[in-house]
């Protein structure tokens, strides 16, 4: 049908050659980047060099204190009361003062004065150094070998591992949950996005009165689905424009920001990274390693099903949801009107990215099989299931939900387009849920 | 030779039922080609209705609408033009662009919709609102664009609903002149209207609907003819009370004198005297400027078969 395609195109064209979207477009991945940029920035900024003066009531025991990774933290020995030291913080360049008291083997405790806080990483850099100086103590005390130690010294983690009737393995994990969250979160934010869009074009042609000279030429039905694809061509370019100007960008300043760091002279910043790794390695409460590590994520999740079904539940969502948005802005003269039939459309989708929490933690449990297999909640759950891991045996449990996620849409982009077809011609009169439903059955 | 002209659409007994009302109750009428049809009633009595169901907007729940001799097809939507009265333009499209759009939705290739447009905007001397979004139009700039995309495509059917509000006394003349050119070059038009003066002016058959059903049908003289009252107004110079005097038969509506010329508006009596008659007898005591039928006009037509109507549909309940 041309003439549907002449819809989609001018719904499409309008859309894509306002300014506001070149500026969403631009300006998107630009705040993307700027926020990531951001945090690494602040990640840096917060490594000032510190010189901390060192008032040790227990000399010499802590005097091999020392910046073992970054040399970010000086620390200078002074024999001095901390009230001396207090008074000389403000008029010296020292950054802050460390009182090591003399009942720390007892207390267990140290206190550091600042001026300017630290940034957890200095603090966590002091704190392991003094634990593992007490501990060397108490080593002693106890007349026990370090070896010993770390051979007593239990990291204990429990793997949930999944065992396939095939007898394949799997991992179960949360941050794999988190990349389907991800996902589930883009469709969350294109369904609200776009689904309003297409509610305002719809309100927009009636408040216009452009709407019984264009139904004139063309069924209701082909401009309703003209109107929506072409929005979801546009979310869609908008998406793409995104990707691709912040991968440009995030690639563009990592580029420039290594440049100013990377310093040949300075190969401890290499030092640092390896030395760090192995800390990291002994220390038992890194509960970040797994996600710091990216290869290791990439390589778990099925990305082929896992970009394939995003793109199926991405459109599938948005077709289900923006033909009752359709059909909301029909019955409307003017957006105020929206809100009491905006509810029943928006707590679905808001529910599903609540439980997509819950989601996460169980995956296989009542509610991620419910609300992945209802269609109007599984575009978000499902996302978060197919990242996890789909056992081959729940694979029907994939096809019901895509089935009905289909059947629901057509379902009720034909109730949507009954309500549309007699609620775009209706003028001033208050549309009510009474109302709609007797429109129903014109 | 007179030959009858075809009768391009047609309705046959359409009823249309909306919920808590019904909107036309079996509507027959006939459009001719190449005429003026006028579809008039007062505000709510199905006139919309009915024109939706012609445009395919809404279908008839029983009767049929026949066009050029066939049940109506999607495909007639493109023969068609209408011009709603609730009517509008994307208010942010430029007007070139629209239009483009608008004809192409009606089914005209891209370059002949250019083509036409070059025509219609040089004809009604607009080029430089081609580039211009719609609102930044005067409400009867946009009128004049809307006329143009409803014609663009040629269609051998128009429906008119209201189409002089918005425009000037002069744009109006304007719009009258090229629906009349438009009707001599083949079109045939459905004209709705509250104007009745315009009617008077454009239309040659009428159908009067009020309260979903067709209380007047029936090609312009004929309608008029059917409610001549035999009144005439006579001019003359003379005595008012002799010429009253020789009325005998016939009466005096009323009379009025100006500088000595005297107005009388005559109603023939139902003895069954001719205005000849009638002239005879004055004709020796006054002196007759004129003598003219009082024809009704639309107006008087309309007001009167509303009224009547409505009066038998309150007897009726």
């Amino acid at each position: 049908m041309n003439k549907i395609l002449l819809i989609i195109r001018r719904e499409y064209l309008s859309r894509v050659k306002k300014t506001s979207f070149v500026v969403m477009s631009v300006l998107g991945p630009l705040l993307i980047a700027g926020m990531m940029t951001l945090v690494i920035w602040m990640g840096m900024a917060e490594n000032q060099n510190q010189k901390l003066l060192v008032i040790d009531d227990m000399y010499p025991v802590f005097s091999g204190l020392k910046d073992r990774s970054n040399k970010i933290i000086v620390f200078d020995y002074q024999n001095i009361s901390l009230d001396e030291a207090k008074k000389l913080l403000y008029n010296s360049d020292y950054t802050g003062i460390l009182h090591i008291p003399s009942n720390i083997t007892f207390g267990k405790t140290a206190q550091l004065f600042f001026e300017k806080q630290p940034s957890t990483a200095i603090h966590r850099n002091i704190e392991r150094q003094i634990e593992e100086i007490l501990e060397t103590i108490n080593l002693k005390q106890y007349n026990i070998s370090r070896e010993d130690f770390y051979n007593v010294k239990i990291d204990f983690r429990l793997n949930t591992i999944r065992y396939k009737k095939s007898g394949e393995e799997e991992e179960v994990n949360k941050e794999k949950g988190f990349v389907g969250f991800a996902f589930g979160l883009l469709i969350f934010m294109f369904i609200f996005l776009y689904g309003v869009q297409v509610m305002r074009g719809v309100i927009e042609e009636k408040t216009s009165r452009i709407i019984e000279v264009i139904i004139s030429s063309v069924k209701p039905f082909q401009l309703m689905m003209g109107k929506i694809i072409g929005i979801a061509l546009v979310g869609l370019t908008q998406f793409a424009i995104w990707i691709v100007l912040t991968v440009g960008i995030v690639v563009g300043v990592q580029s420039i920001f290594f440049d100013m760091n990377y310093d040949p002279a300075n190969l401890d910043g290499i030092q640092m990274t390896t030395e760090m790794m192995k800390e990291m390695q002994t220390e038992k409460a890194i509960t970040t390693k797994d996600m710091i590590d990216p290869n290791n994520l990439i390589f778990r999740i099925n990305w082929p099903l896992m970009l394939g079904m995003f793109l199926f539940y991405f459109l599938g969502g948005y077709l289900l949801y923006s033909a009752m948005f359709a059909a909301v802005g029909a019955a409307v003269d003017n957006e105020t009107d929206t809100q009491q039939f905006m509810i029943p459309i928006t707590m679905p989708l808001m529910f599903a990215y609540v439980m997509a929490i819950f989601v996460m933690q169980n995956p296989d449990g009542p509610a991620a099989f419910w609300l992945s297999i209802i269609p109007f909640t599984s575009p978000i759950i499902m996302m978060v299931r197919v990242a996890m891991g789909i056992s081959s045996s729940a694979i029907w449990e994939l096809v019901l939900s895509m089935t009905l996620l289909v059947a629901t849409f057509i379902f009720m982009t034909w109730l949507a387009a009954k309500v549309y077809k007699t609620g775009i011609l209706m003028y001033g009169k208050k549309a009510s849920y009474r109302e709609i439903w007797k429109w129903l059955f014109y | 030779m007179y030959t009858m002209p075809e009768v391009l659409l047609s309705a046959e007994n359409v009823t249309k039922q909306y919920s808590n009302h019904l909107a036309l109750d079996g509507i027959s009428i006939s459009v001719k080609e190449q005429r003026i049809f006028g579809l008039l009633g007062p505000n709510g009595a199905g006139k919309t209705s009915l024109i939706r169901i012609i445009n395919q907007i809404t279908a008839p729940d029983s009767g049929k609408i026949l066009f050029e001799g066939h049940a109506l097809h999607p495909n007639d939507v493109e023969k068609m033009g209408y011009l709603p009265e609730e009517r509008g333009l994307y208010k942010k499209m430029k007007v070139g662009e629209q239009s483009l759009y608008l004809a192409q939705l009606k089914g005209l290739s891209r370059s002949d919709a250019l083509e036409r447009l070059k025509y219609w905007f040089e004809k009604f001397e607009i080029q430089s609102w081609w580039n211009k979004k719609i609102e930044e139009l005067s409400k009867g700039m946009q009128q004049k664009i809307q006329f143009i995309t409803t014609v663009l495509h040629k269609p051998k059917l128009l429906i008119f609903d209201e189409p002089f509000t918005g425009f000037d006394p002069i744009n109006t003349e304007l719009i009258k002149r090229e629906i009349l050119e438009l009707k001599e070059k083949g079109t045939t038009i459905i004209f709705s209207t509250h104007n009745m003066e315009s009617v008077e002016e454009l239309c040659d058959d009428i159908a009067l609907i009020n309260n979903s059903k067709v209380i007047l049908y029936g090609s312009m003289q004929d309608v008029k003819k059917s409610f001549r009252t035999s009144t005439y107004e006579i001019v003359f110079k003379g005595e008012l009370e002799g010429f009253n005097q020789h009325l005998n038969g016939s009466e005096l509506v009323s009379n009025e004198e100006v500088d000595g010329l005297i107005t009388a508006k005559v109603k023939l009596g139902t003895n069954g005297e001719s205005l000849n008659q009638l002239l005879t007898k004055i004709l020796p005591i006054v002196e007759i400027q004129s003598c003219n039928e009082l024809i009704p006009k639309m107006r008087e037509i309309f007001i009167n078969a509303v009224g009547d109507s409505s009066i038998n549909a309150t007897e009726d309940e």
